[in-house]
Order: structure tokens, then sequence, then C-alpha cells
């Protein structure tokens, strides 16, 4: 059997394609280590064994046939749960969506599945996205697999933690506040935040409308890019779909390998305040200093309203996720309460009893800052400050190709440590909040590890459908350390 | 602290049709006031002939053929329904509020 | 004080269905009725995940509503949700235009008591419709989502209106609009035309509104009038009384003749608007716009001054044929194929309406239509040209709709045509004049006994006799 444990998305593809193996045979050990590991680190909330066989035949079929198997033939990949799946209940880790089976597929599925990619099951996350442990989900706890008494980072937890501990060799994630690039930070992973509009939400069950960004996960920069090349592209189904024609990423991520000559990387000031982690911030500034022997200029620039990001995005995304969450009502799927005794009690029952606590906070504050006469005051300010926001990164990319920070100021915590407090929570955010704001491409890559052996992420932003500078900047670092082929132990049996 | 109170808590709650449990109530009105106090630091921030930024994205609103395709069957339709009668989505017995646009009888 | 020492003030919101194929985010059909849930996709049944995209032809029929009203188009505007639970809105929001309507501004034209007359416009703006509770037995109600997405135009008046029937003609006027444009088919019963009306009371001269009420369930012009009349009499007792209006919806029960409180819910409405973030902002380039106005079809206004024009129709027939397009289209046609205006008015007006129940059947390319424009010309041509009388082709005309024969055809056949050959006709009127020999003597003293002799003589012709040859013969004849 092949030990898939390390494995990239790329050898996967490449070796189906060139026949050296099966579809089948990579999907089996895959889900035979989902059957044997999973269980104690909980990145999986459905394994549908059956649909990843049928699919992986069909790879074969193809192979075998003599047609072309896609670009991602055969490649396990693990699904966050906030992706609808015709046939496969979809549940967003919400109560209230137990027992959803959408009769319709996630445009990025959808392209996934066309490129030959395999699909394991649907990954854990935080309730609704919401979150950024993934301690938040309704249904279990998702385990750092570096150490298991800490949290593998939100919301898109389970698709972090999978990528991290080989039981996918790649996944999808949404990313709202920094929801791809935080857990792939804290899982050591390679994980990537496109363009506003550059992958379609279609299917994608929505958060924070304007914030919403699918991406991948992947062991490495090359992987990661060779998901967003097929994930990516107009979709006449999503009116926010960007129509440029999509990059080159994977030729990007190879060209880093030739150093980074003529390419200045932004260094902004403000990403690196007090507060954050000693081990993080000489990790981080290790990687800048590596970059900087691969040939790139480093040139200090100001994001000034970065201590309003974290305010702006609060007011927006609980406002767009309050509207967003007032279709689940118990009528046409999902949890419905029992023994009501009203459509009011239809209402409040089926909601007071299917959100937890996080979705709950989030649709109160949303409603209260919508409310007539409040308006201009939150939302209206929120939207402004949004602007000013971006208008930081055009001016800073005025003078510099990149910007390089760290992805999170901290490295994985434990269970427990920030849930009694939701701005403690929030403040995991701080470093990438702004990019989705501005609705501009950032990607994370493990660049170090603590003392205590805890992933350290390195984050690196482009400007508005600057994928290819990401993924050249990301390559060059990954060509010139070993990060990325380091594993996390294996869990115990 | 105290810009909101259980009151405005409940009134809000109500408006999202949202049951909370006493202590939930407690919980929120805490939680709310802390992160009201947070945001209020955008206060600082002049926005004064700031657009608002209400897309990411910087182009006009794309707009589709108006051409019919299939529907989904009634079946598919209801499908994922909690409770149905026959071809209908059922829920209780409505009583007709203002607010709504209208009501068909 | 009595209803007539207040002022009514009535402003009205218009909801027009728009006869798209498809919904206005999405691409099940619009079509009315349906077995219940049979018109849906993931898009109008708001399952999580899916996204509106905004249908083209909703739009331009926006737009070219606009433009007929004379409102200024945004040539950029903005979709907003507006937030509420009911069964019948899946996503718990309504796709709808908050600050920045399509259409701005604007007028409906129209006649009142004959005189041209104009109800200002606040905005015309797009959203899309609910799907429908429907009541049932036994504590429980049902929801059909058909009609959710279809698209509408929202048309709100400025408080304008005065009276009942002014409402009424209004709500007439914009029905004629919206057919005239071919945006929609504006009918009150099936609910693709809805009405709200908000009226409130204040004495006359003071400046400041009275506490307006929101009359809903009013599904024919009838019922705007009756309504609304009602309405201002429940409100000017209870200010006689001395007692308030309350701020409320009230439904219009046609039944009893009376409008009824809505249970209203002590919180007053927070509909949370906010930007639609799925839908960037939608933008009409002038191109566009000149486009537009260029195609634009004749107005029924436009089209009432051309008949009534010197020389043309009454104001009376003029106002019952532009009333709907197809009317006036049917009439143009049979102008159009030779049948003087005047002549065309009451064939139409009195024969073909008379008959045609389902006015778009009108439709000049119907081929089903039993008498067309051209055929009904001809009939017309045949009298004006003295080859068919008067009272004979009422008859034609009959038996054209009922046997779809031309008037040519049944003319020739049946030998229909009329008399006109003096010799014969002379022939004929000396004969019944020496019959009558007591009558004829008596014509000088009593002249209307001519009448007499010209029924006698019609008689002997079998109807096809000319009737003025024949009267001219029978003076002669008879030295009157």
């Amino acid at each position: 059997m092949i030990d898939v444990r390390g494995l990239t998305a790329l050898a996967v593809a490449d070796g189906v394609r060139v026949g050296k193996w099966r579809a089948r045979d990579v999907v089996e050990p895959y889900l035979d280590r989902i059957a044997q590991l999973d269980g104690a680190l909980g990145c999986y909330l459905r394994v549908d064994a059956d649909g990843a066989r049928r699919q992986a035949d069909a790879v074969d079929a193809a192979c075998k046939g003599g047609r072309d198997p896609g670009p991602l033939a055969g490649i396990p990949l693990g699904i966050k749960d906030i992706f609808c799946t015709r046939g496969v209940e979809t549940t967003c880790a919400s109560k209230i969506l137990r027992g959803f089976v959408p009769p319709y597929e996630s445009t990025v599925t959808a392209r996934l599945g066309a490129a030959g990619a395999v699909a394991l099951g649907k990954l854990n996350m935080d309730e609704f996205a919401m979150g950024s442990s993934t301690e938040n989900s309704a249904f279990q706890p998702t385990r750092n697999p570096w150490s298991p008494a800490h949290v593998p980072g939100g919301s898109s937890g389970g698709s972090a933690a999978a990528v991290a501990a080989s039981l996918c060799a790649g996944a999808t994630g949404t990313d709202t506040g920094g929801s791809i690039r935080q857990p792939a930070a804290l899982c050591g992973v390679v994980g990537v935040k496109p363009t506003y509009g550059r992958v379609s939400r279609y299917g994608v069950i929505a958060f924070a409308s304007s914030l919403d960004h699918p991406g991948p996960f992947g062991r490495t920069v090359e992987d990661a890019a060779a998901l967003l090349e097929v994930m990516s592209g107009l979709d006449p189904l999503d009116a926010t779909s960007i129509p440029q024609p999509v990059g080159g990423y994977r030729q990007a991520a190879r060209s880093g390998r030739e150093g980074l000559a003529g390419v200045r990387l932004g260094v902004p000031q403000e990403y690196f305040q007090p507060g954050m982690d000693p081990e993080v911030e000489t990790a981080v500034r290790a990687a800048i200093d590596e970059l900087a022997r691969a040939g790139a200029q480093i040139v200090p620039v100001s994001l000034p309203h970065t201590k309003y990001a974290i305010a702006t995005y609060y007011l927006i995304c609980t406002a767009e996720a309050s509207s967003n969450l007032a279709r689940y009502d118990g009528v046409r799927y999902g949890h419905r309460a029992e023994q009501v005794r009203s459509l009011e009690e239809l209402y409040t029952h089926t909601r007071g009893e299917g959100f937890g606590a996080e979705p709950k906070r989030r649709i109160m504050l949303g409603a209260y800052v919508l409310r007539a006469g409040y308006y201009e005051a939150y939302y209206g300010k929120a939207l402004r400050a949004r602007r000013k926001i971006a208008d930081d990164f055009s001016a800073a990319f005025a003078a510099c190709d990149a910007i390089v920070t760290p992805t999170s100021p901290v490295p994985a915590f434990k269970f427990g440590e920030r849930t009694a407090d939701p701005l403690a929570m929030y403040l995991a955010d701080v470093y990438t909040v702004a990019p989705d704001l501005a609705g501009i491409p950032a990607l994370s890559q493990p660049c170090g590890l603590t003392r205590a052996g805890l992933p350290i992420g390195l984050q690196t932003i482009g400007p508005a459908l600057g994928e290819e500078i990401c993924f050249r900047v990301a390559g060059a670092f990954e060509a010139r350390t070993d990060w990325h082929t380091r594993l996390p132990p294996e869990p115990a049996l | 602290m105290a810009r909101i109170g259980p009151q405005e808590v409940l009134e809000l709650a109500s408006l999202a049709r949202l049951q909370l449990t006493t202590e939930e109530v407690a919980r929120m009105t805490d939680d709310l006031a802390a992160i009201l106090d947070y945001v209020d630091a955008l206060r600082t921030l002049d926005t004064t002939d700031v657009e608002p930024m209400t897309h990411a994205v910087p182009f006009d609103c794309p707009l589709r053929v108006d051409r019919v395709a299939p529907s989904l069957s009634a079946e598919e339709a209801l499908a994922n329904a909690p409770r149905r009668t026959e071809s209908f989505f059922e829920v209780p017995r409505i009583v007709p509020v203002a607010g709504a646009p209208e009501d068909d009888t | 004080m009595s209803v007539a020492d207040y002022e009514v003030v009535i402003g009205l919101e218009v909801h027009v269905q728009l006869a798209t194929r498809s919904k206005i985010f999405s691409w099940s059909s619009a079509a009315f009725g349906g077995e219940p849930n049979t018109h849906t996709d993931p898009v109008c049944l708001g399952l999580p995940g899916t996204l509106p995209v905004l249908n083209r032809a909703a739009v331009d029929s926006a737009v070219r509503l606009g433009l007929a009203a004379g409102c200024t188009i945004r040539r950029r505007c903005r979709f907003a949700r507006k937030h509420f639970f009911y069964p019948d809105l899946p996503k718990g929001f309504q796709i709808s235009q908050f600050d920045e309507p399509i259409c701005d501004g604007g007028a409906i034209k129209f006649r009142l008591h004959g005189e041209p007359h104009e109800v200002a416009l606040t905005r015309i703006h797009l959203e899309e419709d609910t799907g429908k509770n429907i009541h049932a037995a036994a504590g429980v109600s049902f929801v059909d989502y058909n009609r959710a997405g279809v698209p509408l135009c929202e048309i709100v008046s400025e408080p304008n209106i005065r009276s009942a029937e002014e409402a009424a003609e209004y709500v007439r006027a914009v029905r004629s609009l919206v057919r005239y444009l071919g945006i929609g088919d504006g009918n009150m019963e099936e609910g693709s035309l809805r009405c709200d009306a908000n009226v409130s009371l204040r004495v006359r001269g003071a400046a400041a509104y009275g506490t307006k009420a929101e009359i809903k369930n009013m599904n024919s012009f009838k019922n705007v009038r009756d309504a609304i009349e009602h309405e201002v009499k429940r409100q000017a007792t209870l200010l006689d009384r001395g007692e308030r209006v309350a701020q409320e919806t009230r439904l219009w029960d046609p039944a009893r003749g009376v409008t009824q409180s809505m249970r209203s819910k002590e919180s007053a409405h927070d509909y949370r608007y906010f930007p639609e973030p799925d839908l960037p902002p939608l933008v009409v380039t002038e191109q566009q716009l000149t486009d537009f106005r260029a195609a634009l079809p004749e107005l029924p206004e436009d089209r009432f001054a051309r008949y009534t024009g010197p020389g043309g129709l009454t104001p009376q027939d003029a106002g019952v044929l532009i009333a709907d397009h197809e009317i006036a289209g049917y009439f143009d046609a049979v102008v159009a194929a030779g049948a003087p205006p005047k002549r065309a008015a009451n064939w139409v007006i009195n024969e073909v309406l008379a008959r045609v129940s389902h006015i778009p059947d009108l439709a000049f390319d119907n081929p089903g239509l039993e008498v067309g424009p051209s055929a009904l010309a001809e009939l017309i041509n045949l009298i004006e040209d003295g080859t068919l009388s008067g009272k004979l082709a009422k008859d034609v005309f009959a038996r054209m709709w009922t046997e779809r024969r031309t008037a040519g055809d049944l003319v020739k056949a049946e030998g229909l045509a009329q008399v006109s050959d003096g010799a014969a006709l002379e022939e004929i009127c000396k004969r019944i004049v020496a019959a009558h020999p007591e009558e004829a003597a008596r014509v000088q003293s009593s002249p209307k006994l001519i009448g007499f002799f010209v029924g006698a003589v019609m008689k002997e012709t079998g109807g096809k006799g000319n009737p003025k040859a024949i009267n001219d013969i029978l003076k002669r004849l008879l030295g009157s």
C-alpha cells in the first residue's frame, strides 16, 4: 500500500497521470488513515468513502480509456463543510443545518471534481465559519496535529489539520477574516485566500458575503497553486465573480526557485507590534531575511489604518451574517423546533435551539448595527473605514510588489484559552482581516516551529489579482527552506 | 459600559427571532457591551468624504439573459423540508401581521 | 364636521409583476400559476450558498417604464436587502432597492372627469416577489414558492391623490401604461398588479398630514375605489368624535365592504436595509437610455391627443379606445386599412368590444381573432361606398364573427348588395304608392307617413334598398 503520509497533491496526480499508480490505490490508504487516526483528531464531520471510490474509479477509467483524467487526477481532497455538495449532507458545522442535503453542487467542488480530484468527505469548521479555533463547531473539536492540547485555528481548522496530518492531500477552505491563513499557519501548511471574486462563492454557505473568499490548502506552495488554478475563474452564477483570465499560479510558484531579483517586498511596521509572540517575531524576521537573501529588496511600508481593521471587520461581518442567517427558519430545510404553538415560536425556538453561541452573538450584533438610527454610526462608518484600509494597501503597493507579515501574532493556543472572551478570539485575526477587507490575495506558508513544536506562519500579501507574485515569493521561500517538509507526529493510536 | 441593557438585548432577540435563555441574555448583554466598546475606536477615524466600500470588486453588476432553465421538481424542492403537506411547505397557522408585504388568503 | 371638511391625502404603492420568462435573480419560470413548488430553483428557494444574478429583461422593463413615466433614470443604482421574517420570504430578506432606486420622480398621466390630470411619482424600484402563503384549516398554513423571485416594479406615488376615484383612475392608468409597454399584463385578479394605499385625512387648510392607515388587499379598480371611500368615511367618523386614527395596516374585505385592522405588532418594523453585497451596483448607460427612448411605443395620452385632434373622435370614444393598447392598436389597424376613423371607432366600440371578453385577443397578429381589423375595414368600406346598408351591415358583422367569413364574401354569396339602381327602386316605389292611396293622400298633412312608405319599400327590397335613394324617390312621387 502506498504510504501517503507527507505525499504532495501534485505527486499523487503526476503518479496517476503517468500510470505509476491508480487513483483508487491512493484513495484507499487515505480512507484507511482517516479511519485509524481521525478519531483522535476530529477533522472530518463526514467521510464519503463510497463517493470517493466512485470518483477515483472514474479517474482510473478515464486513464484506461486514454482520456485526460484532468490536472488534479486522483488527488484526494477534504472539503470544508461550508461547500454544498450535491447529495452529501452539508451542515456548516451547525445544528440548524443538520440533515441538509443540497440538490446542487458548489462551483468550486464541481470544478475540482471535473479536474479529476476526489472528495473524501466534509471537514469540520467553526459553526458558519465564525471563529478562529474550530471550537465553535456544533459537533466536535478538531485537534492540532502538532499538539492535541492545542486548537488547529479556524474557522477552516478541519481543513488545515487534515492536510497537516495527511488525512487528505489538499483541502478547500473559506477565508472571511483569516479562516484559511490562520489555521494554515497554526497547522504548518499552505493556505491561500485569493482576490475577492477570483473564486466563485456559488454553493458556499454565506457568512459575510462581501468578505467570503473560498481558497485552497496544500502541503506545498505549488500544490495550493494547482488547486487554486482549477478553483478560479468567472462563474455566471456569482455576480461578484471576476472576469479576468486566471493566472499561471503553478508557473509563478515554480519561478520562485529562480530567486526574487527585482522584487520589492514591503514590511509594514504596524504588523510587528507589542502582543506578538517573540518566537513568532523571530521566525518571521528570519524568513524575511531569507527572502532578502533570495534577492528581494526589503522596503518599509506603512498601513496606518491597521488598528481599525478588527473593529471594521466585526461591524461588517456581523451585519452581513445577521442577514445571511435570517433564512434558517425551519421551513425549507434543516432543524425545526418541535411543539411550537405559533409561527413566532417556530422562528424563535428553531433559531434559539439551532444556532450556537457565536452565531447568536453575531446575529445580535449585526441586527444592532443595522438598526435604523444606528446604521450610519456603525455600519456606514465601517464601510468608510474599510475604504481607508483598502487605500492603505493601494498606497503601499506603489512602493512594493508584495507585503510580508506574520500570519498570526501567536502560535496555536490551547482549548478553552480564548473561548471565555469573544474579543480575545477576534484578536487572533489581527494580521489577516485587512486583506479580507481590501479583497486582495494573501497566502500563508510555514516558516518555523516554536520550541514547543508548534508551527509559525509567514503571510505574503499581493495587490488585487496579484496571486502570481504571492506564489512567486512563497515559492522562493519554500525552495530555500524545509519547513514545508516537516510533518507533525503521528497521533497515538 | 452600560450602553446596552438586557431590555435592548431582548428587543434585538425579538427582531432577530432568537429565543434566548435568561443566562444567554445576561451573557449577551455583557458581550455586546464589550464589543461595542471595542468598536468605538472607529469614532476617532475621520471618514469625511470617504465613499463607503460596499463591494470589493470594482466592476458593474453583470446581467443574465432572460432564459428559463429547468425547475427543481416539487420533490426536490421539498426534499429537505422538515414538514410538508402534499406539495406545500407547512408552517403553523399564519396570523397576518403588519409589516409583511402581503398576505394571500 | 363632515367628510367634505377634510382633505383626503392618498399615496399609492403599486406593485407590477414584470412579464419576464425567468425570475429576477434566477432561472426558474416566472409564469403565473403552476402546480405548487414546481417553478423553483435553489436560488429562489433561498437555499444556503446560492446567489442572485440579475435578469437583464427585468432591468430593461423598469427602465422603459421609468422613461415612459418621465422619471429620471439613475445611471448607477443599488440593490438592498430588506429584512423581515415571513414564511413566503425564503431568505429572511427581500432583495429590493432602498436609497438608490432605479427611477426617481416622474408622473402618471391620465384624464380625470375628462380633464388632463397627472399624479407625481416618488420613485420606481425593482424588487423580487415573495412566494404565497395559503391558509389551510387545522392550525397550519401552506407555502408555495412558485412566485418567489418573480420580478416586480414598485411604483410609489407622491401623497397627492385626493379622492378614491382619482386613486382608481390612477391605478387604471398605471395598468394601461404597463400593458402599452408590454412589460406586464397588469392583471389585478391574478395579482400581477397589486395596490396598497396610504390614506389619511387633514382638516382643510392644515399643513401637517394626519396619521395614515395602509390599506391592502384591493384586487380590482372597484376595490380600490370602494376601499378608499370606506376608509375615508371611517377616518372622518373617528376624527369627528375626537378620536385618533391609528397608524396601522388594514385589510379590505370586499364581501363585507369594510377595512379591518391586521393585528399589528408592538414594535415598529425595522427592515435593517443595507446594500446587497452579492450584487455590484447596476449601471445604465446613456446609449441604453437613448435606445430605449427611441423604441418607446406611442403612450396612452399621446394616442388620446392624436385621436381627438381636429375632426377627430369624441373624448369619450377616444378614452375607450386608448384604455388598452390592443384596442387602440386594433382601431389603428382598421383606420390604416382605409376605414374612416369615426365610423371605425363606432364599430370597434359597439360591435367588436361587445364580443371580445379577453382584450389581449385583439392583438393585431392574432390569427384566432374572429374578425380582424382588415376584415372590419372591408365591411365599413362596403357601407361607405353604398354597397351594403347600415341596417344589414350589423347582421353581416354578426355572421362574419360566427361564420368567420369576409363581408365581401357574405354580400356576394347571399345577394346582400344594396339596391341603389334608380329604375328598379322607382318601379317598387310606384307600386307601393299605388297600393296605398289613402296614406299617399295624407302625406301632405302628416309628413311622418313618409316613413311608412320607406319601410314598405325596404321590406319589398328585402332590406337591401338604399334608404337615401328610396327616400328621394318617394318624396318626389308623393310631392312632399
